[in-house]
């Protein structure tokens, strides 16, 4: 066994891995052109047209004409387009690019399925673009909850907990009150309860954290239920018909066409959305609290070496990560449909999760994840309207489906803070 | 920089745990400018000290003195405060951020909003490491570090907090010999800066090398306190031991008999299909003791994970004992007459839970007389535990005790007693001495030699210079998964060996010897 020949065979097992890879990826490009053209190209008339509305009927956005697309014609060139990036993939390779060509291959893919799906009608891509970020925000707001916490180490499983009873504390105080922010703060408020019972069982006592934030899941979502059926039901009127919060327009810039609809006529909670992403990515890569929170996370004892407090800083970001998904919670009755029922979040908080882990574990990251569970729900939604001739049932799993398909291609990549999870027993 | 010169008392430091008395009325003086080496055993009571000193413990007793004025460390941020620094035996370093973001944490620059001023703290890195010959990069990440620059880091972070006694614990228990030679430079320099160190150790040598005055703690108080010019290592070992005790090993020269163990073209890859181990050769003979030195990392742990059946082999052959065992699995390994002493007690060698009677059979439990058919026998599990503890001096209250609860020494007796009771013909360990007092290192090591006497085969790996070159009739050195030698222990230097750990060694010895072939 020569040292040269071993160093050969160590090399050639090294590329095959990657050229497998390689193959394998380009393979699957070639099938999504194959699935296009056949399903969405094939057997579709060669007349049938494919209107995409670009207005928006309440928007202030300058008019535009609408996107009118041939869907066979189209269907071929996204299939072509496939094929070609397929067949590269196959041969050459797009190296460190080839995950971006994936995505792409998705999204070519989508828009190939819109236009099948709304061949001879039409179909709103800026309502459904907006609805994406629409319900992309309490998805994002539930991630940012999940990263202040694991951050610092604690792992928050009670974000959909939280949530649940933020969307009842501000349904109930936002009707009585009839002051939308009261609510949004009582929301908030009970949502930092929640994480207060949380953080001391996990710092103080010890607890496994996923067994308390799953127990608090339950506790919130039986909570909610017994004082629905016991205040809400009752009094409707009084103490479960909110007003819903006002889009609030940006003056000049909602005026762009597309993105003017999309980004600055919006539900508020897609500004604060956008407000607390800066927020926290400065906060926690850029200042001494984010350095801090970090070093709790990865190692608390070097920070305990360092003279942090590795309790008090746990206490600090599990409660800010409760406010947070008590505010994500208030969307879905303050921020949507101005009431609450029963288990409304129905999984949420736990797609948050899921979107926090595949963003990993940063403020940019989570909000592109949760953009893609949102397009889901949006795609969802506009297809149940367009009668495809796909079962309700299965649309209504799409977010779902999403999120399995995304955490499985992420997970094994992301990285999470090294002391996630572990309590810090000081000696 | 340095605020002040710190002059440092203890006053009667007492602190007991449950069942132990760590720290038993110790005074310690620490002037200002000197070397203050701490010598003594594991369980000496030396880190629970220096913990205490750091603020991490709390003393039950007596007085912490800074400058005359005595001071209560609630925290180690109390301790910062008063000028002490501390490089902690396993590095208080995250991974994950920079050098310069390592050296601020607790103390960061910043700009108004508490924004980090990272380019700062990168100059302060810089200058920091120039004044007393520290190089690190300050962008670097730590997790891309080697050790010997993490160590660096660590003191860059105590003088950037000021510190004005500086407590090394174990430094040099990881590097390597050149790296040692660097830190014990280091120290000087920060000696004539002005700063006092307190330098923890149990290696006599380094001690009498650096220290201004030396202190021994056996059993949690202080048994002596010298100058070096004043006492031999004889003396300390023995002050640190409470017995005299003989350093090195006396062994007489071995009589190697036929080949036991054949590593032809040996190649491991590890988990991430990486080279670990690159076409190694060598063979071990009856009768003699050959070592493996390496920094830990070089491909010693997959060698004899490969040659013990429990990574794969990517490529050669392994023969032990007369059998080929290239693709055997632990078990037939084990039972073809070889003893393994795994190089982490704690995760390979024992299960913590199980008693120690357990842990003595745990790799004959199926074998008569311990079983009989699917049915233990724990009469005999417990007749062989009480002989094995008689044998070889464990220290445990009974055998059916949980092996975890045993100090490390002990647990080590443990695994030691289980591997050296079988009729082997091949004994291989890895770092069997880590962690362990003075008398228990002598002796494993005289057990050690004995087995070689009997005729035995041995294979040692140890990241311990001085244990590499006590114990090898011949001598190899690992490096990036290649080995160089085994060479007659008398034909390489203890620098040659060095450098060598340092991938600095002669190119020639390491020249493809098969470079024509296709």
């Amino acid at each position: 066994m020569g040292r040269v020949s071993t160093a050969v065979r160590a090399l050639g097992a090294g590329a095959r891995v990657a050229v497998d890879r390689r193959r394998t990826l380009g393979i699957f490009f070639l099938l999504v052109a194959g699935a296009i053209a056949a399903f969405f190209g094939y057997n579709v008339p060669g007349q049938s047209q494919a209107h995409f509305v670009l207005n928006l009927a309440s928007s202030h956005a300058i008019p535009i004409p609408d996107l009118v697309v041939p869907v066979r014609a189209t269907a071929f060139g996204l299939a072509a387009a496939c094929a070609f990036l397929g067949t590269i993939q196959v041969v050459r390779g797009f190296g460190r690019w080839a995950y971006a060509v994936l995505a792409l291959v998705i999204g070519l893919f989508v828009f190939a399925f819109l236009a099948w799906a709304a061949r001879n009608s039409s179909v709103s891509l800026v309502g459904m673009l907006q609805g994406t970020l629409v319900r992309a925000a309490p998805l994002t707001l539930g991630a940012f909850s999940g990263l202040l916490c694991e951050r610092a180490g604690v792992i928050n499983v009670a974000i959909e907990g939280q949530m649940l009873i933020g969307a009842f504390s501000a349904a109930l105080v936002g009707s009585a009150t009839g002051n939308a922010l009261l609510g949004i703060l009582a929301g908030m408020l009970c949502g930092g309860l929640i994480a207060v019972i949380l953080a001391v069982f996990a710092i103080r006592y010890l607890v496994d954290q996923v067994i308390v934030g799953i127990v608090l899941d339950l506790f919130c979502l039986g909570l909610t239920g017994f004082l629905y059926d016991r205040l809400m039901v009752p009094f409707q009127a009084t103490l479960n018909s909110a007003a819903v919060v006002p889009p609030v327009t940006i003056p000049g810039l909602s005026r762009i066409p597309v993105l003017g609809p999309i980004l600055f006529d919006q539900n508020v909670y897609v500004y604060l959305m956008f407000v607390l992403m800066g927020l926290i990515y400065v906060a926690l890569f850029h200042t001494r609290w984010g350095l801090r929170v970090r070093a709790v996370g990865e190692h608390p004892r070097a920070a305990d070496t360092a003279g942090i407090d590795v309790a008090r800083t746990r206490y600090i970001n599990v409660i800010l990560g409760g406010l947070v998904a008590g505010l994500a919670g208030s969307y879905f009755t303050l921020g949507a449909v101005g009431q609450f029922t029963k288990n409304m979040t129905s999984g949420r908080g736990f797609i948050s999760l899921a979107a926090m882990i595949s963003g990993g574990w940063t403020p940019v990251g989570g909000f592109g994840a949760s953009l893609v569970f949102g397009f889901a729900d949006a795609l969802q939604n506009f297809l149940s309207v367009l009668n495809v001739p796909i079962s309700s049932y299965f649309l209504l799993m799409a977010p779902y489906l999403a999120t399995i398909l995304v955490v499985a291609g992420v997970v094994g990549r992301a990285r999470p803070p090294a002391a996630d999870g572990k309590p810090y027993v000081k000696q | 920089m340095l605020r002040q010169p710190v002059k440092l008392e203890l006053r009667g430091i007492t602190k007991s745990f449950p069942g132990v008395l760590a720290n038993d009325h110790i005074d310690l003086v620490v002037e200002p400018g000197e070397v203050h080496v701490l010598l003594g055993e594991n369980g000496a009571g030396k880190t629970t000290l220096m913990n205490i000193l750091y603020g991490l413990y709390h003393p039950d007793e007596g007085e912490i003195l800074v400058n005359g004025a005595p001071v209560k460390f609630q925290s180690p941020s109390d301790a910062i405060r008063m000028g002490i620094g501390m490089v902690h035996q396993h590095f208080m370093l995250i991974p994950v951020f920079t050098v310069a973001e390592n050296v601020m944490l607790g103390s960061e620059l910043t700009r108004p909003f508490g924004l980090l001023d990272r380019g700062r703290a990168r100059r302060e890195v810089q200058r920091l490491g120039q004044e007393f010959g520290l190089p690190v990069d300050p962008d670097a990440l730590v997790s891309s570090l080697s050790v010997g620059a993490q160590q660096r880091v660590e003191i860059v972070k105590a003088l950037y907090r000021q510190a004005g006694v500086l407590i090394l614990d174990e430094p040099t228990a990881v590097l390597t010999p050149q790296e040692t030679e660097e830190l014990l430079r280091v120290m000087e320099s920060l000696k004539h800066a002005g700063r006092s160190l307190v330098f923890i150790t149990h290696k006599l040598k380094e001690a009498m090398r650096v220290a201004d005055r030396i202190t021994v703690l056996r059993g949690g108080r202080v048994v002596g306190s010298t100058v070096p010019a004043k006492s031999t290592e004889a003396q300390l070992a023995a002050m640190m031991v409470g017995r005299a005790i003989r350093l090195g090993v006396e062994r007489p020269p071995a009589k190697p008999g036929a080949v036991v163990l054949e590593v032809e073209g040996l190649t491991v890859r590890d988990a991430r299909g990486q080279v670990a181990v690159d076409d190694v050769s060598f063979q071990v003979r009856a009768g003699e003791i050959v070592t493996v030195a390496g920094v830990q990392g070089n491909g010693q742990t997959e060698l004899i994970r490969a040659i013990m059946g429990l990574d794969p082999v990517a490529a050669g052959h392994i023969t032990a004992a007369g059998r080929d065992v290239t693709t055997s699995s632990p078990r037939e390994t084990l039972a073809s007459g070889v003893g393994h002493v795994p190089e982490d007690r704690v995760r390979d060698g024992l299960v913590s839970d199980l008693s120690v009677a357990e842990n003595l059979v745990l790799d004959t439990y199926y074998l008569p007389p311990f079983a009989r058919g699917l049915v233990l026998e724990p009469d005999e599990i417990r007749r062989n535990a009480d002989e094995r503890i008689r044998e070889f001096d464990i220290r445990t209250p009974s055998a059916s005790v949980q092996a975890g609860t045993l100090s490390g020494g002990n647990q080590q007796r443990v695994v030691v007693a289980r591997e050296f009771s079988r009729p082997i013909s091949l004994l291989i360990a890895s770092q069997p001495t880590r962690g362990l007092d003075v008398g228990s290192i002598e002796y494993i090591h005289e057990r050690i030699v004995k087995l070689r006497d009997q005729g035995d085969a041995v294979l040692i790996v140890s990241s311990d210079l001085d244990e590499v070159l006590a114990l090898g009739d011949r001598i190899s050195v690992m490096y990036r998964g290649r080995m160089e030698g085994p060479f007659d222990s008398g034909s390489a230097t203890r620098e040659e060996i060095g450098l060598m750990m340092a991938g600095t060694g002669s190119e020639a010895a390491s020249a493809p010897p098969d470079a024509g072939r296709p």
